[in-house]
């Protein structure tokens, strides 16, 4: 059997969260893992990789991986592939891995799996559907290395004090292989966490009735440190942009606490909160299907509620 | 700029879907639609080739049925569509699909494809990067703004962070973001032309693509553990102070 790799997207910051939890999942179905860390701080992020579990780091700097988003990682990614037979790849479930297996499949024409919630061996990987209330088990086959995308989260990242060896990678793009170019990174820095590390999240859906009533989510969200997201239903209407969205085609979020305001509960978004520890759902609607997942279900008007909230909050820090 | 767009027809987003016998997705005989998220890509497309004097052409692989999400396309303004649709592809996996559209995608010369972010009823949010590096081109995902540019296209795309700007060569495969556009709804006269505007059907053969072998097999399927039920209280002080006690609990605050 093949060794299990992990696709580890790295910044100068260090590896991206999800990698430390793909190495922890990897560590448990495989013997010999190993992490492939492309751009500007690969070397750096080494020692942390290999104490979450990679033995073998195969690593380059080249800022060439930073500029051009995925063609180039799945060009060097594919020829790694060919030297080493890896049995299966994980990458996280984020933008830029998603382009990165995406176009290395077309280079092995191999079976591709996104949205896996767990890997339980190998060749075996979990999902849920159907609004997360099905539970999935697949068997993935065909050619090697296998490839599965790993939804956020699912695993808890658990260091077990291992040190890896670093390979340097020979970085070999064509010019006509690099294809689209960053030319600028904005920053739309929200004033408190982002949604991925939030201890607290306040979704507003289509209850809200408009984007105006975002900046009373805000205000809680600023006042409690927490994050705001919505719904697909605000996100399609566009009161906030598709960075908000949580749920089957957006985010999947775990905080200690989620506040759904305005928001029905379709399966779809559900299947992106139901991990959160606990669950607040405002709504007019007592029969809104947000309710059966609710610890506590507030009936009434988000208006006033959520304001209301929002100056108790205070007025208990402030004592 | 002649712009393909791909399109999936998917069970009704609001419908409930139900597995057959085999665990694959009931996708004939039921209500479908056009996906949702594929509109805002096609908006793009219009607006584009309305720009520039071109041609929307549309793209879609599925069962029969699926040759309504194509004549919604064409009732929206494209100019022509192809369906691949054929028993042999029922149940066809991402690298099945994507070869599939590469064939058809390939027929017809295209300055830029669209698709939309990630399908509404299989999410994958691949399929369009795969298809890219089959035709040896270019690809952005999670594109919010597109503009045509001297040599090739200033794209907006959405990040983790906020968004980047990247200077794109055509031509490109981009997969559109919910919100970046606002879709249009066919006209009575938009539906009318559509009945007649060219539309070929074709089957995996004709397109050359003989390997569909399935490399994935769902081995059980299982129902989530419910989750128990909570408790309902009407908004008011009470309900304000139980909040913030849950807050507080949680050491939020």
């Amino acid at each position: 059997m093949g060794a299990v790799w992990v696709y580890a997207e790295v910044t100068p910051e260090g590896p991206h969260p999800a990698a430390l939890e793909l190495l922890t999942k990897a560590r448990r179905i495989g013997e010999d893992v190993a992490a492939v860390a492309l751009g500007p701080g690969a070397g750096a992020a080494a020692d942390e990789l290999g104490r979450y579990g990679a033995a073998t780091v195969y690593a380059s700097e080249d800022p060439v991986f930073a500029d051009h988003p995925g063609r180039p990682a799945a060009h060097v990614l594919a020829s790694l592939t060919a030297d080493h037979a890896p049995s299966l790849i994980l990458f996280a479930g984020t933008y830029g891995s998603r382009d990165v297996a995406g176009r290395l499949q077309a280079r092995t024409g191999s079976t591709l799996m996104a949205n896996a919630t767990d890997v339980l061996a190998p060749d075996r990987a979990r999902t849920e559907i159907f609004g997360g209330t099905k539970i999935v088990d697949v068997t993935l086959a065909g050619p090697e290395p296998r490839l599965v995308l790993v939804r956020p989260k699912a695993t808890a990242a658990e260091p077990s004090g291992g040190t890896a060896t670093v390979v340097a990678v020979a970085v070999d793009v064509p010019a006509d292989a690099r294809g689209a170019r960053i030319v600028e990174r904005h920053e739309e820095a929200a004033s408190g966490p982002n949604l991925d590390e939030a201890r607290v999240v306040i979704s507003g859906g289509r209850g809200l009735g408009g984007p105006d009533a975002f900046a009373m989510l805000d205000e809680l969200a600023t006042t409690v440190g927490g994050a705001v997201g919505a719904s697909r239903a605000a996100v399609d209407a566009g009161w906030v942009p598709y960075a908000y969205q949580i749920g089957q085609t957006g985010k999947t979020v775990k905080p200690d606490v989620y506040l759904a305001v305005g928001i029905s509960g379709a399966l779809q978004h559900i299947t992106g909160m139901k991990g959160a520890k606990r669950i607040v759902a405002i709504n007019k609607d007592a029969d809104a299907p947000i309710m059966k997942i609710a610890d506590v279900g507030v009936i009434g008007d988000l208006f006033s509620f959520i304001p209301a909230l929002t100056q108790e909050v205070r007025r208990r820090a402030a004592s | 700029m002649n712009v393909t767009a791909l399109v999936k027809y998917v069970p009704e987003p609001q419908g409930t879907p139900t597995l057959g016998h085999d665990n694959l997705l009931i996708r004939s005989g039921v209500d479908g639609a056009l996906d949702p998220g594929d509109e805002y890509g096609l908006e793009l497309a219009l607006q584009l080739a309305e720009a520039s004097g071109g041609q929307v052409h549309v793209v879609s692989m599925g069962p029969d049925e699926a040759m309504a999400a194509v004549q919604r396309a064409l009732a929206m303004g494209a100019a022509s569509g192809l369906l691949v649709t054929d028993p042999k592809l029922r149940g066809a996996d991402a690298l099945v699909t994507a070869r599939v559209l590469a064939a058809a995608i390939a027929r017809t010369p295209a300055d830029l494809i669209v698709a939309g972010a990630e399908s509404t009823d299989g999410y994958t949010g691949t399929v369009p990067v795969t298809v890219a590096e089959m035709l040896g081109i270019d690809s952005v995902t999670a594109v919010r703004r597109l503009e045509a540019v001297a040599d090739g296209f200033r794209i907006e795309r959405q990040t983790e962070a906020g968004y980047d700007v990247i200077a794109c060569p055509s031509p490109a495969v981009v997969t559109v973001t919910a919100g970046a556009t606002e879709p249009r709804y066919p006209s009575l006269k938009g539906i009318m032309a559509a009945k007649s505007k060219p539309v070929e059907r074709v089957d995996a053969a004709d397109l050359g693509v003989t390997d569909l072998a399935a490399t994935q097999s769902v081995t059980q399927v299982t129902d989530s553990p419910a989750k128990a039920g909570g408790e309902i209280v009407q908004a008011g002080d009470e309900a304000v102070a139980k909040i913030a006690d849950l807050l507080a609990e949680a050491g939020v605050i």
